[in-house]
C-alpha cells in the first residue's frame, strides 16, 4: 500500500504535485476509489486522495451551470441539482458495484477522469460534452485553467475535452464546471417484449434503429436478452421471461403521451409493446447505465465495446460464437457490455479483431490481474496516434508522475 | 496587428516550392499568379489582407499528405483554408506560407441513415449536408448563419455554433470523426461512426483548434431526425431588462427552445427597414423564441411561453400561424448583419459570451462606451446561450475611425470577460482576438495550451501567428521549471 496524501485545498494539491515532481514519486490520483479498478494496474509511490477537496463552489440554476471541487461526491451534486429541478444531462453512471465496491461513492473528478455517460449519451452526449471548464495542476506542478462557465466558448484549445477521459494522466483537476439542464417533466419507457425463444439481439438493434430514426426524440435505447432481463428489479421486466427492447421518452406531459403512442404503433410489428411509468423507468435506466446486471459476477471478464450502433449485435454474437458469455446493449446498439467466462488471452485478441473490423474500440473493464497486465486495457492506438499521445503526456506531465501507465505503457 | 516577420529565406525559395508543389498536384491546383492569389488574400475578416506565398488546391488525402510532408521537411509554413468565411482571420494568409485550400474536397462520401451519420469531404458546405439528407427527414443541427457558404471542415476548425446550438449543441457535440493529416504528413483517423473516442479525446481538441493542429480531409457528422413541426413567437419588450427576465423565466420553467434570439432597437429598425418582417418599432428589445417537436408539444410550450411573456409584460406578441410566417419572423434576424451594414460604409461584428443574467448590465455599459468612442452599435444576441454579437458601425475613410471601432470592440470583449463570460463564443480567436487572450488566460494557461500544439506540430509550421499572442518555441515550453522551496509538504495530512 502506498502512503496517502489528502489535501484539503488547491494550494495543498499544488504542493503535493510539486513535491512529487521534485522527489520523482509516482502519484495515484484518486477520488473515493469507486473506479480505481478501471485502467491498467499501476505501480505508484503515493496516493493523492482528493476526497477532502469538496464542495459546490458556484451553482446558478438560471445560468445553467454548476462548479464544484473535484472531490465532491456526485450524490451531493445530484441532491443540489434536484432542489432546483435540474440535472446533469449525461446521466452519470455509478460503477461502484460493477467494480466490486459499494454504490454511491463516485466523485465529480472521477467522472471527468473516466469520461462516463449513461443511457442518455445518444441524445445529450458524454461527460466531455457537458464539461465547460476547469482549474487543474499539471504534472509540471503548475496551475492552469481552460474553458469557463458558459456553454458557447471557443476561446483557445478546448482542453476540457482532452482532460475528460484522460484518467488523471495529464493533470489533477481541482475545480470543474458542468452544464446543467432542467429535468424532464415526465418520463415513460416503451418496452418491446420479444416472443419466448431465440436470440433477438439483431431484432432489438433493428427496432432501436427504427425508433431512433422516427421523430419521437428517443432519450435512451437499450436491448436486454431474456436471461439478463430476469435480473432486473422491475417486476414487469423480470417476470416477462423474454428479451426486452426499451425506448425512453421524456419531456412535457402531452408530448410524452403522444410520442409513446406513436412508438407503440411503430414497434407493434416486433412483439408485445407496453409502457413503464416514471418510477419503474427510473429504476430500469439506472440498472442499464450502472451495468447493474453484470455486477454480481466478479470473476468473469467484462468488455465495453463502442461501435457503430448497427454493428453492436453482429460484433458481439461473432465474439460469443463458441464461447460462454452474455451481452446487453445500450445507446441503440452502439454500446455493448460483453461478459465472457474465459479469461483466455486469445479470446481478448478476438474481441479486438472483431471490433477493428467494424470500427470502434474495446475496453477491458474487469478481469483477473493476469489478463489486465498482459492485454492492453484500452484499445491499442496506431503508431502516429500513439506518438501524439506520448507527446501530449510529455507536454503535461514530462516526469510521468501522474497515474503513470494507467492508460497505456509509458503514458 | 503584428504578424510574425516573414522569413526571407522561404520567400527566396518560392520557385523551388512551386516546382515541388507542381510535382504533387496538377498545374491548375497550384496558384502562383499575383492576380489569382488576390482572391485568397483574406477571409471573412476583411480588414486584414495579405497575399499568400502560393495557394495549393489538392484533391486527395494523399496529395495533402505529400504537401505537408514536403513543407515539414523544408520548413515551410502552412495556412489551412476552408471556404474562407471565418470572421476572426483564422485563414489570413502569411507572406511566407503556403495556403492550402480544401475547396476541391467537395463530395459527400456516404449517407448512413441507419447509424444516423454522414461521411463527407471537408469542403462540402454546412447546408449541403442537410440538403443531402432532408428528403429522408434528417438534418445536420449546427447552423451558423453563413451555412450556405461555410464548409464543414471550417466548422470543425472553428467549432461553429448557430441559432440552434442552445438545444442541439455546437459542432463539437455533433462531430463523430475526422481523418486528419498531421504536419509531418501522417494520416490519422479520430473517432468514426461510434459515439466516443479511444484514448485521449483528440477529436475534441482538434475541433475548434483553428487550423493549428492538422488539416482535416474527411469528416463524419451526426444527423438528427427533423422535428415534426416548428413555430416561432415574436415578443416585444419596453426594456432589454424585461426581455432578459423573459429569457430567464423560460429557462426557469424548464423549457429549452430550439432558438431564442434577441435584437435591440437599432437592429430591429435596420432589419425591419430592410426585409419588412413585421417587427414592432416601438420596443427596446425583440425576442424570437422558436419551439420545435411534435405538434402537441409545440402547442403546449407556446402556451406556456405566452403566459410567461404576458406576466413579464411583453407589449407585442405574435405567434407564427404558418411555416411561411415563421420564416418571415426569422428573415429579419437572419438579415440583421447586411441590414445594419446598409446603414454604414463599414462595420465589424463582435462575438463574446456573457452569463444571461448580465445582459442588461452589459448593454447599458456598451451604450456608455458607444458615446465615448462616438460610434453606433447594434446588438443581435443568441439570448438563450448568452452569445452576444454587437455590430460596430464606422467609416474606414475617416482617418482613425477603424482603430476607434477596434478599440471599442476590444473594450466590449474585455467587459464580457469581466462579467464572467468569454472572448469568443463561436467566431474563434484567429488574429482578431489574439492579443486579448491575456484578458482571459494567464501566461501559464496559454503555455499549457501551446504544449498541446507542440505534440502535433513541434515546428510551429501550421497557421503560426494565430490564436496565441506569443509564440514560444516548443523546446522552451518543454523545459521543466524546478520548484525549489516548495517542500512544505510535511504539513499535508497523511493517513
Amino acid at each position: 500500500m502506498s502512503e496517502v496524501i489528502k489535501p484539503k485545498t488547491d494550494a495543498e494539491v499544488l504542493e503535493a504535485v510539486q513535491w512529487a515532481g521534485n522527489e520523482k514519486k509516482a502519484l495515484e490520483i484518486k477520488g473515493r476509489g469507486s473506479k480505481s479498478g478501471l485502467g491498467r494496474p499501476m505501480a505508484t509511490d503515493q496516493t493523492l486522495d482528493l476526497s477532502d477537496l469538496t464542495g459546490i463552489t458556484d451553482y446558478q440554476p438560471g445560468e445553467l451551470f454548476l462548479s464544484a471541487k473535484a472531490g465532491t461526491p456526485l450524490s451531493e451534486i445530484t441532491a443540489a441539482l434536484e432542489k432546483s429541478n435540474q440535472q446533469l444531462m449525461f446521466e452519470p453512471p455509478d460503477y461502484g458495484p460493477l467494480m466490486g465496491g459499494v454504490a454511491g461513492t463516485g466523485t465529480l473528478g472521477g467522472l471527468i477522469g473516466c469520461n462516463l455517460a449513461g443511457s442518455r449519451r445518444l441524445k445529450a452526449g458524454s461527460a466531455r460534452d457537458n464539461f465547460l471548464g476547469f482549474h487543474a495542476v499539471s504534472g509540471r506542478g503548475e496551475v492552469f485553467k481552460s474553458g469557463g462557465q458558459v456553454v458557447k466558448n471557443v476561446t483557445g484549445f478546448d482542453l476540457s475535452k482532452l482532460i475528460a477521459g484522460s484518467y488523471g494522466t495529464l493533470a489533477v483537476v481541482t475545480d470543474a464546471t458542468f452544464k446543467v439542464l432542467p429535468r424532464p417533466e415526465k418520463t415513460r419507457t416503451v418496452l418491446i417484449q420479444w416472443s419466448q425463444d431465440g436470440i433477438y439481439d439483431h431484432g432489438g438493434v433493428q427496432a432501436m434503429t427504427e425508433a431512433l430514426s422516427s421523430t419521437n426524440d428517443v432519450a435512451g435505447a437499450a436491448h436486454v436478452p431474456a436471461q439478463i432481463a430476469a435480473r432486473s428489479q422491475v417486476d414487469y421486466i423480470n417476470n416477462s421471461g423474454s428479451a426486452i427492447t426499451a425506448l425512453r421518452v421524456e419531456g412535457p406531459g402531452p408530448s410524452v403521451t403522444y410520442r409513446c403512442a406513436a412508438l407503440t404503433k411503430l414497434l407493434a410489428k416486433f412483439g408485445t409493446v407496453d409502457e413503464l411509468h416514471s418510477r419503474n423507468s427510473a429504476i430500469f435506466w439506472k440498472e442499464i447505465s450502472d451495468v447493474a446486471y453484470m455486477a454480481d459476477n466478479p470473476s468473469s471478464v467484462l468488455w465495453r465495446l463502442s461501435v457503430p450502433p448497427t454493428e453492436g449485435s453482429r460484433v458481439s454474437l461473432r465474439i460469443l460464437e463458441g464461447h460462454p458469455g452474455e451481452v446487453f446493449y445500450d445507446w441503440a446498439g452502439g454500446l455493448v457490455w460483453l461478459l465472457l467466462q474465459s479469461s483466455d488471452r486469445s479470446l481478448a485478441a478476438r474481441v479486438r479483431q472483431c471490433v477493428d473490423k467494424v470500427g470502434g474500440h474495446a475496453t477491458l473493464v474487469r478481469g483477473p490481474d493476469h489478463l489486465r497486465t498482459s492485454v492492453p486495457v484500452f484499445h491499442p492506438l496506431d503508431k502516429s496516434l500513439s506518438e501524439i499521445t506520448k507527446r501530449t503526456k510529455q507536454g503535461f506531465d514530462p516526469r510521468g508522475i501522474l497515474n503513470p501507465g494507467r492508460m497505456y505503457e509509458g503514458v | 496587428m503584428l504578424m510574425p516577420k516573414p522569413d526571407a529565406g522561404t520567400i527566396a525559395r518560392r520557385d523551388d516550392i512551386i516546382r515541388a508543389m507542381q510535382e504533387i498536384i496538377d498545374d491548375e491546383g497550384v496558384i502562383v499568379d499575383a492576380d489569382e492569389l488576390r482572391a485568397y488574400d483574406c477571409d471573412g475578416l476583411m480588414a486584414y489582407k495579405q497575399i499568400p506565398l502560393i495557394v495549393v488546391l489538392p484533391k486527395t488525402t494523399a496529395e495533402v499528405s505529400r504537401v505537408l510532408k514536403y513543407c515539414h521537411e523544408n520548413d515551410v509554413k502552412i495556412v489551412p483554408r476552408g471556404a474562407g468565411t471565418g470572421l476572426s482571420g483564422g485563414a489570413l494568409p502569411l507572406a511566407d506560407a503556403v495556403t492550402i485550400g480544401l475547396g476541391k474536397f467537395n463530395k459527400i462520401i456516404e449517407t448512413d441513415y441507419l447509424n444516423r451519420c454522414v461521411v463527407t469531404q471537408p469542403g462540402v458546405t454546412n447546408l449541403a449536408i442537410t440538403q443531402a439528407v432532408q428528403e429522408e427527414g434528417f438534418y445536420y443541427a449546427p447552423d451558423p448563419s453563413s451555412q450556405i457558404a461555410c464548409s464543414i471542415g471550417g466548422n470543425i476548425a472553428e467549432n461553429s455554433g448557430g441559432v440552434h446550438s442552445l438545444k442541439y449543441g455546437l459542432t463539437t457535440n455533433n462531430v463523430l470523426g475526422v481523418e486528419l493529416v498531421l504536419m509531418n504528413g501522417d494520416v490519422v483517423r479520430l473517432g468514426g461512426k461510434h459515439l466516443d473516442s479511444a484514448g485521449y479525446d483528440l477529436l475534441g481538441v482538434v475541433t475548434g483548434s483553428e487550423g493549428l493542429l492538422g488539416v482535416i480531409t474527411e469528416v463524419t457528422v451526426r444527423i438528427l431526425r427533423s422535428p415534426e413541426t416548428a413555430r416561432a413567437i415574436l415578443l416585444g419588450f419596453e426594456t432589454s431588462e424585461l426581455a432578459g427576465d423573459c429569457v430567464a423565466a423560460v429557462i426557469g420553467a424548464g423549457i429549452i427552445p430550439g432558438g431564442m434570439e434577441m435584437m435591440d432597437t437599432f437592429a430591429i429598425q435596420a432589419a425591419e427597414e430592410f426585409v419588412h418582417a413585421g417587427y414592432p418599432l416601438d420596443v427596446e428589445a425583440l425576442l424570437i423564441i422558436e419551439l420545435d417537436g411534435p405538434e402537441v408539444e409545440v402547442e403546449y410550450l407556446i402556451e406556456t411561453v405566452q403566459k410567461i411573456a404576458s406576466d413579464i409584460g411583453a407589449v407585442h406578441m405574435k405567434i407564427s400561424q404558418t411555416e411561411e410566417e415563421r420564416l418571415i419572423f426569422w428573415s429579419g434576424r437572419k438579415a440583421a448583419f447586411p441590414a445594419v451594414g446598409r446603414l454604414s460604409p463599414d462595420y465589424i461584428c463582435m462575438d463574446g459570451t456573457i452569463p444571461r443574467g448580465k445582459l442588461s448590465e452589459v448593454l447599458q455599459k456598451m451604450a456608455v462606451m458607444a458615446k465615448k468612442y462616438d460610434l453606433r452599435v447594434a446588438n443581435v444576441f443568441h439570448a438563450g446561450d448568452g452569445n452576444l454579437h454587437p455590430l460596430i458601425l464606422f467609416d474606414a475613410n475617416n482617418p482613425g475611425e477603424f482603430q476607434r471601432a477596434e478599440n471599442f470592440g476590444g473594450d466590449i470583449l474585455k467587459l464580457c470577460v469581466a462579467v464572467g463570460g468569454v472572448l469568443t463564443g463561436e467566431h474563434g480567436v484567429g488574429i482578431e482576438k489574439r492579443d486579448l487572450m491575456g484578458e482571459m488566460f494567464t501566461e501559464d494557461d496559454m503555455k499549457q495550451q501551446q504544449r498541446l500544439k507542440c505534440a502535433f506540430d513541434p515546428g510551429h509550421l501550421l497557421n503560426p501567428g494565430k490564436v496565441y499572442p506569443t509564440l514560444h518555441r516548443c523546446a522552451e515550453l518543454g523545459r521543466m521549471h524546478v520548484h525549489k522551496g516548495a517542500l512544505k509538504f510535511p504539513e499535508i495530512p497523511r493517513f
